[in-house]
């Protein structure tokens, strides 16, 4: 009896995990909000995590059921029979070598084409190199974010009618698009939960990171590199519009921001 | 020293040292204190972890504590510590707290716990040698570990304690306007990782001279127990990875006080302070610090797996399943872990292309960790168990560390780490394997080898429920912090409900507590069980589980000098239920082919 409760014991923990797992979206768990990416590179990673929990859910119930079934018979073998005396098998150790071996292989070298279209210049979408929308600077604890003035291109340096805001990126929707991420004092990460994106903010480079908002609406915007103890505080939003609203809604911002009494040239 | 000290065992091991086995007396402080016997040494190392394993613990149940009822008053505490906040956790408290809670347990508590306790004690008596190859540097070894403990002690009083994170990146940690807790803390936070790393590699040193050197006649490396292999492979680990940490350490402390700029680059403004001047680059810090910081993951692994393999061989009455296979995954994993140090920098900035190979370095990691595990799973098989503490510590520490192996993949995978670097699926996944793995099977070995180092048994009912309440308490606290990442909640946030897209993860956060709190008073029940048991336990005998390996053929507890004759070494250390005995299912290295079993077995 006492032996039947220790394998219960041992081997009722992976299936809770299991049944945990699979209501796991259900419960509202999993990825934020609904569940969905709200970009097409999000959708690819999310293809590419479900692929790694499906080969890792089926390793982990296989070396299980393993487990539980040499715990079993190795715990019911009658008291005058000895234990199998084997040093290992030469044969099998090749099997669990190479067939792990080629699956974790070709893990590798599937993820490379997303990792690629995220973060190699030359792997951008074309749409995403042209379209610079914005500067993010980063700094302790709030997101400053500077637009060019319309029609005009990002420069490096700040511009006499460049545009400010804190807080709030504004972006097109439906295209990919492209920020300038910096930081003015320590690193700080630009993590948009629910596009899957985050990219650290280094002090003395400037980083490209591209995303695209599928659908208008806000999205959060997140701090995830440890920069100070109001971290937690970073909290920002990315806001896409329409892309035929966007172009008057930046229009709109330069007018209020140069409202100076002055003319316009 | 004084003048009773013994000439030390001189250490050829072709002369027999039995007569130091006996006959010299020493004062309390040289035998206790100040010892230069790797026991001593050993068990000083056990308990002064297990006295830093409580602290590190206390953290963690205060950082639980805030993340489950964020900023209300922590019970029985609040009036000592939080009086000027009003009994709340404050942000900077929290970040200290967390900081402290990483700091404490991998550099005071798992790596010495490892290669202090467990390492200091069984080589020698594993491999049949007298003593350490340098027992003063052992001792010395010990102490350094002081200096650190009362540096970071010391760096909690000063205002905001250090804050960066156990990684400690600057530029926050390196300029003192950047945080509350950037300041002179934050130099006192380096210079004990500068003493811990002293303090480990004077054991490394050791270590792999012992091993080289101090094999008693017949023990062949390929006849050592595969804890003494692990053992071998993380002292090379550590002398080869310290150095760079040390001089990292070194470099941000010159950064902080003396005004060079390994890591600052130029113009940098924290908290409207002078901008900063020179050209320096932060990510040379991360590059250097995970150069040594991954390896040392290994290093606070890689023993327990020896010690593990050793422990299931002998309750399962088996040879260990593919001996060889064990030892060249354990080399493999080494190798590999010295060039995997950049999966924890895929978004750091660095050079995407290194993404790609630093990505196929960490999956292939995966390869000989599967192999450890189905050879465990092998070793079970077809063995004759029988459910004891060590038994029970020993298969957790197997399934739990397939969770931790597992979830590693998702991460080492670099479009996946986009996404949960920094959330809570990386801290699930290092707990899984740091408590899940490495913790339980330190509760094995206590147990296993306790009888060894205080000839006393440590009592089994206490044992067995220490183990459920943990398991059940380690499991409730960790496997949802799986969910809370992909979840995308980051890591080392005072509040996380401040934001919208997390404030439904609240009454999971509270779970998690209450397990953790369970989890944590669980281990009072060790506490009693070994120190109860230093009084309370049952005798043991020499040989209480019938194994094979060198240190069961010394007395319970063995003398200074370990043996009472030079043991002989006739074979390997696995030879459990061999058809040729027939007397017993276990056959001690040291008894040669044709033996009378009588002499030498214990009840």
């Amino acid at each position: 009896m006492k032996r039947l409760w220790w394998i219960f014991f041992l081997m009722i923990w992976p299936v809770l995990a299991v049944i945990v797992s699979l209501l796991t979206p259900q419960l509202q768990w999993g990825f934020p909000l609904s569940g969905q990416s709200d970009s097409p590179l999000g959708g690819e990673i999310d293809h590419l995590f479900y692929l790694i929990l499906i080969i890792t859910g089926v390793v982990f119930v296989g070396t299980h059921i393993a487990l539980g079934y040499v715990i079993w018979t190795a715990s019911n073998r009658p008291g005058d029979r000895r234990a199998w005396y084997t040093h290992g098998n030469h044969k099998l150790e090749m099997t669990w070598t190479i067939i792990p071996g080629l699956i974790l292989l070709f893990l590798a070298f599937y993820q490379m084409r997303t990792w690629a279209e995220f973060r190699m210049e030359e792997a951008y979408p074309e749409a995403a190199k042209q379209n610079i929308v914005a500067e993010v600077n980063a700094r302790q604890f709030e997101w400053r974010i500077r637009y060019p003035a319309p029609g005009k291109e990002l420069q490096r340096k700040p511009q006499l009618d460049d545009m400010y805001g804190v807080n709030e990126l504004h972006v097109p929707a439906g295209s990919p698009v492209t920020i300038h991420l910096r930081t003015i004092d320590v690193q700080h990460s630009f993590f948009l939960p629910t596009m899957r994106i985050k990219q650290d903010a280094v002090p003395g480079l400037v980083i490209p990171v591209w995303f695209e908002a599928s659908e208008p609406g806000e999205y959060p915007l997140v701090c995830a590199e440890l920069c100070g103890w109001g971290h937690y505080k970073m909290g920002a939003k990315v806001v896409a519009h329409p892309p035929e609203e966007f172009d008057e809604f930046m229009k709109k911002m330069h007018q209020a921001q140069f409202n100076d009494g002055f003319a316009a040239e | 020293m004084t003048s009773e000290t013994p000439a030390h065992p001189d250490h050829s091991t072709d002369e027999t040292h039995s007569h130091q086995a006996h006959g010299h007396r020493q004062s309390f402080i040289t035998k206790y204190i100040f010892s230069t016997d790797h026991k001593v040494i050993g068990i000083q190392f056990l308990f002064t972890t297990i006295f830093l394993l409580l602290i590190g613990g206390a953290f963690a149940l205060a950082i639980r504590w805030q993340l489950a009822f964020p900023n209300t008053q922590m019970p029985f505490v609040n009036k000592a510590f939080f009086e000027a906040s009003g009994g709340q956790i404050t942000p900077e408290f929290y970040t200290m707290l967390f900081t402290m809670h990483g700091t404490v347990m991998v550099f005071l508590v798992i790596i010495p716990i490892l290669a202090g306790a467990f390492g200091n004690f069984l080589i020698p008596l594993m491999i049949g040698a007298p003593d350490m190859a340098f027992p003063k540097l052992n001792m010395m070894s010990y102490w350094f570990m002081w200096p650190a403990v009362a540096c970071f002690g010391l760096s909690l009083f000063y205002e905001g304690g250090p804050a960066a994170g156990w990684t400690s990146y600057p530029i926050l940690a390196a300029l003192y306007d950047a945080a509350p807790g950037s300041g002179f803390a934050q130099t006192l936070w380096l210079m004990g990782i500068t003493f811990v790393g002293v303090s480990s590699m004077m054991g490394s040193v050791n270590y792999m001279t012992t091993i080289i050197n101090m094999r008693s006649p017949g023990m062949t490396f390929f006849r050592m127990p595969l804890t003494i292999w692990a053992m071998f492979i993380t002292a090379i680990l550590q002398a080869f990875a310290l150095p760079v940490l040390t001089a990292a350490g070194l470099m941000l402390i010159a950064d902080r006080e003396f005004g060079t700029c390994f890591f600052v680059p130029a113009g940098i403004t924290v908290n409207d302070a002078e901008p900063t001047v020179g050209g320096g680059q932060p990510l040379l810090w991360q590059h250097l610090f995970w150069f040594y910081s991954h390896p040392a993951v290994y290093i606070m692994l890689l023993p327990a797996m020896g010690m593990i393999s050793d422990m299931l061989s002998c309750m399962c009455r088996k040879p260990i399943f593919g001996y060889r296979p064990m030892i060249y995954s354990m080399s493999a994993i080494a190798g590999l872990g010295f060039i995997v140090w950049g999966h924890h920098m895929f978004i750091s900035g660095m050079n995407p292309a290194l993404g790609m190979t630093f990505m196929v370095a960490t999956i292939m990691i995966a390869l000989p960790s599967a192999i450890k595990v189905f050879n465990w799973i092998g070793t079970i098989w077809g063995g004759h168990i029988e459910f004891n503490t060590v038994t029970l510590n020993s298969i957790a520490f197997v399934s739990m560390f397939i969770v931790g192996g597992l979830s590693g993949i998702f991460m080492a995978a670099v479009p996946v780490d986009i996404y949960i670097h920094d959330t809570y699926f990386i801290v699930a996944h290092f707990h899984y394997i740091l408590f899940g793995a490495t913790l339980f099977g330190i509760f094995a070995c206590i147990q296993f080898w306790y009888p060894k180092m205080f000839g006393r048994m440590m009592s089994e009912p206490l044992g067995k429920l220490h183990f459920v309440l943990t398991f059940i308490g380690m499991n409730g606290t960790f496997f949802p912090m799986h969910m809370l990442g992909i979840a995308g909640m980051p890591r080392r946030y005072a509040n996380p409900y401040l934001h919208e897209y997390l404030e439904h993860l609240l009454p999971l956060n509270q779970f998690m507590t209450y397990s953790a709190i369970l989890m944590g008073a669980a281990q009072i029940l060790l506490l009693i069980n070994v120190f109860g048991s230093l009084i309370w336990g049952k005798k043991a005998p020499r040989n209480p589980w019938n194994s094979n390996g060198l240190e069961w053929v010394a007395p319970s507890p063995p003398p200074h000098g370990n043996f009472e004759e030079i043991p002989l070494v006739y074979r390997g250390p696995y030879e459990y239920s061999s058809p040729e005995r027939t007397d017993q299912d276990y056959w001690p290295q040291t008894e040669h082919e044709i033996v009378s079993s009588s002499s030498t077995t214990t009840a």
